[in-house]
């Protein structure tokens, strides 16, 4: 027989009554009024500020203009460097380093593993503006950390704001936030029973064996949650602005930083509106992937 | 042979471990030794004589004080109420009473917030903060706060909610208790570890958030750390180095010793079902 709830029904939906209003006011009224704001030509100041005219589906037309697509400081290229970004900072940086550092820490406990995961953490939670002045003075040219110990190693000293912008925010990215998919994976490998790295010891596997037979294949429904977490938060990062700012002639510009420009630097509402709901929707194509992996996996186990 | 390829292992671990330390490590030696230098660069000196003059000078700027001991704190504390308050009452009816749907919600409410987020998300917002004549306001700011983190911590909370056991409001409520006496008296006190993690949680969040007041606040004096920093400048135009380099380890103190606190008193690790 099923307990009475300890709340009545009624009583419940009064205590939901608070988040229900804010997540109404900034979750799903912006993306039913952007979705609205997109169809027409609203700017902040100007005509456009004050009787804005629909205009159907010119914004996306203009968006989708394959003509100029690819070419600096339009969607398409900004499209371009985000896949580069994600796929190197989130895919291969974050999970890929995140995992090496739970393996590598797998069964070990001490000073060696509180300090590296320490640092890794301090890495996460420094806010943005510190880590990226931070960052800004490591890949400095002439006066930065990086280039001292390149030059001092006969390496040089490359322009990394100018020369590897897209690189630079890669690397930087991946450092910033490899404790999110290393700490996941950590707990994740703490639950696995230590009697089946046991028994294949036993049997005489080898550590690559063991990590590819028995780790891997148990951390597999982790490594998809993390990956699909890493990819929507690597998409609609902005930090990256506060190092370059887009720049140098747009190299780095990420679609989140041309959403920017476009909605608040020339405040043209409409068109950004237009982009708002590109990039929710490549947001909600993700998410739902992410529904579809964690079914199937339910499937399975 | 066993032992051969032990200590290959061994001697691969260590190379890692220094390979990782170097790349986390360096980045960071600029935050901690420039402060400290009287004449602070973009280069990582040790400083042959520290100096605590540079942060002398924040100490003396009212603007970067008022930054950081005023708009920072009234946004992340009013953050860190709303926050608690509201995911503590929700997870609560989620976990308590039979709202239909009630186990899909935190997840569709998490997804949910994954996609309308960052700065895409911050177009609509705009106008919606604009049409609240919120624009420029501190209260502004701070419900935007609320509305994009109430969603995971929700997800959180549930986790604490229903780990607590059911029987001590059920003889609450058998003695006659109403149910907001039940909450208030019964509940509250044991979910209190959960609220601590939570209003740390989105404390620090809005503590070191950028977007928002970037693009919600308008006059220098409303503007928070992770803004106002931006106009340090010296007189002949270019950054004031000095006052960036104090001024960020400062910003970020309260953070390093939130961590530090619920390291030592919790341990860091995962909260909510992201475990499964």
């Amino acid at each position: 027989m099923e307990r009475r709830p300890i709340l009545s029904l009624k009583t419940g939906l009064l205590f939901l009554l608070p988040a229900l209003i804010f997540i109404t006011i900034f979750l799903i009224f912006p993306f039913l009024w952007i979705l609205g704001v997109s169809f027409t030509n609203q700017t902040l100041t100007g005509k456009g500020a004050l009787s804005p005219e629909f205009v159907g589906l010119a914004n996306y037309a203009r968006l989708f203009n394959f003509e100029t697509w690819l070419t600096r400081g339009n969607f398409g290229n900004a499209l371009v460097i985000t896949a580069q970004f994600v796929l190197g900072s989130a895919l291969i940086g974050q999970v890929g380093l995140g995992l090496a550092l739970a393996v590598a820490f797998y069964r070990r406990k001490g000073i060696v593993r509180e300090f590296v995961y320490t640092l890794v953490i301090l890495a996460w939670i420094i806010p943005d503006v510190v880590v990226a002045f931070s960052w800004i003075a490591f890949l400095d040219r002439d006066f930065g950390t990086l280039n001292q110990i390149l030059s001092a190693i006969g390496l040089g000293r490359p322009d990394w704001q100018l020369q590897q912008s897209l690189l630079s925010i890669i690397i930087f990215n991946t450092w910033r936030g490899t404790a999110f998919s290393m700490l996941l994976f950590s707990s994740a490998l703490a639950t696995i029973p230590p009697s089946y790295l046991e028994t294949a010891e036993v049997a005489g596997a080898s550590a690559f064996q063991k990590l590819r037979d028995i780790l891997l294949p148990l951390l597999r429904g982790h490594i998809l949650t993390d990956l699909i977490l890493i990819t929507l938060w690597t998409f609609n990062t902005f930090t990256p602005f506060l190092i370059t700012g887009g720049g140098p002639a747009y190299r780095t510009e990420l679609v989140s930083i041309y959403t920017w420009r476009v909605a608040f630097q020339f405040f043209e509402f409409g068109q950004g509106g237009a982009i708002a709901v590109v990039v929710m929707m490549i947001n909600f194509v993700l998410a739902l992937a992410y529904l579809a992996m964690l079914r199937r996996q339910a499937v399975y186990t | 042979m066993r032992r051969l390829r032990k200590f290959a292992g061994s001697v691969l671990f260590y190379l890692f471990v220094i390979f990782v330390t170097a790349f986390y490590a360096l980045p960071l030696l600029w935050l901690v030794f420039t402060p400290f230098n009287p004449r602070a660069t973009l280069a990582v000196e040790i400083p042959a004589q520290p100096t605590l003059d540079n942060f002398r000078e924040v100490f003396g700027n009212t603007f970067a004080m008022r930054a950081i001991g005023q708009n920072n704190l009234i946004l992340a504390t009013g953050t860190m109420v709303g926050v608690t308050l509201i995911a503590t009452l929700t997870a609560y009816a989620l976990s308590r009473a039979r709202v239909p749907g009630r186990d899909y919600l935190s997840y569709i409410l998490i997804l949910f917030s994954s996609v309308v987020t960052g700065t895409a998300a911050m177009v609509p917002i705009f106008l919606i903060i604009s049409a609240m004549r919120l624009i420029d306001t501190h209260l502004g700011v701070i419900l935007v706060f609320i509305g994009g983190y109430v969603p995971s911590a929700i997800f959180i909370m549930r986790d604490f909610v229903d780990g607590i056991p059911r029987s001590y409001e059920e003889s609450a409520l058998v003695s006659g208790a109403t149910p907001w006496r039940v909450f208030l008296d019964v509940a509250l006190p044991l979910v209190r570890p959960g609220m601590m993690v939570i209003a740390i949680w989105a404390f620090v969040h809005a503590w070191g958030a950028f977007l928002v007041p970037f693009v919600l606040l308008r006059s220098p004096e409303n503007m928070p750390a992770s803004t106002a920093i931006y106009s340090f400048y010296t007189e002949a135009g270019t950054p004031n180095i000095t006052l960036v380099s104090a001024y960020s380890l400062l910003y970020a103190l309260p953070v390093l010793v939130l961590y530090l606190l619920v390291n030592w008193r919790y341990g860091f690790r995962f909260f909510g079902g992201i475990k499964r």
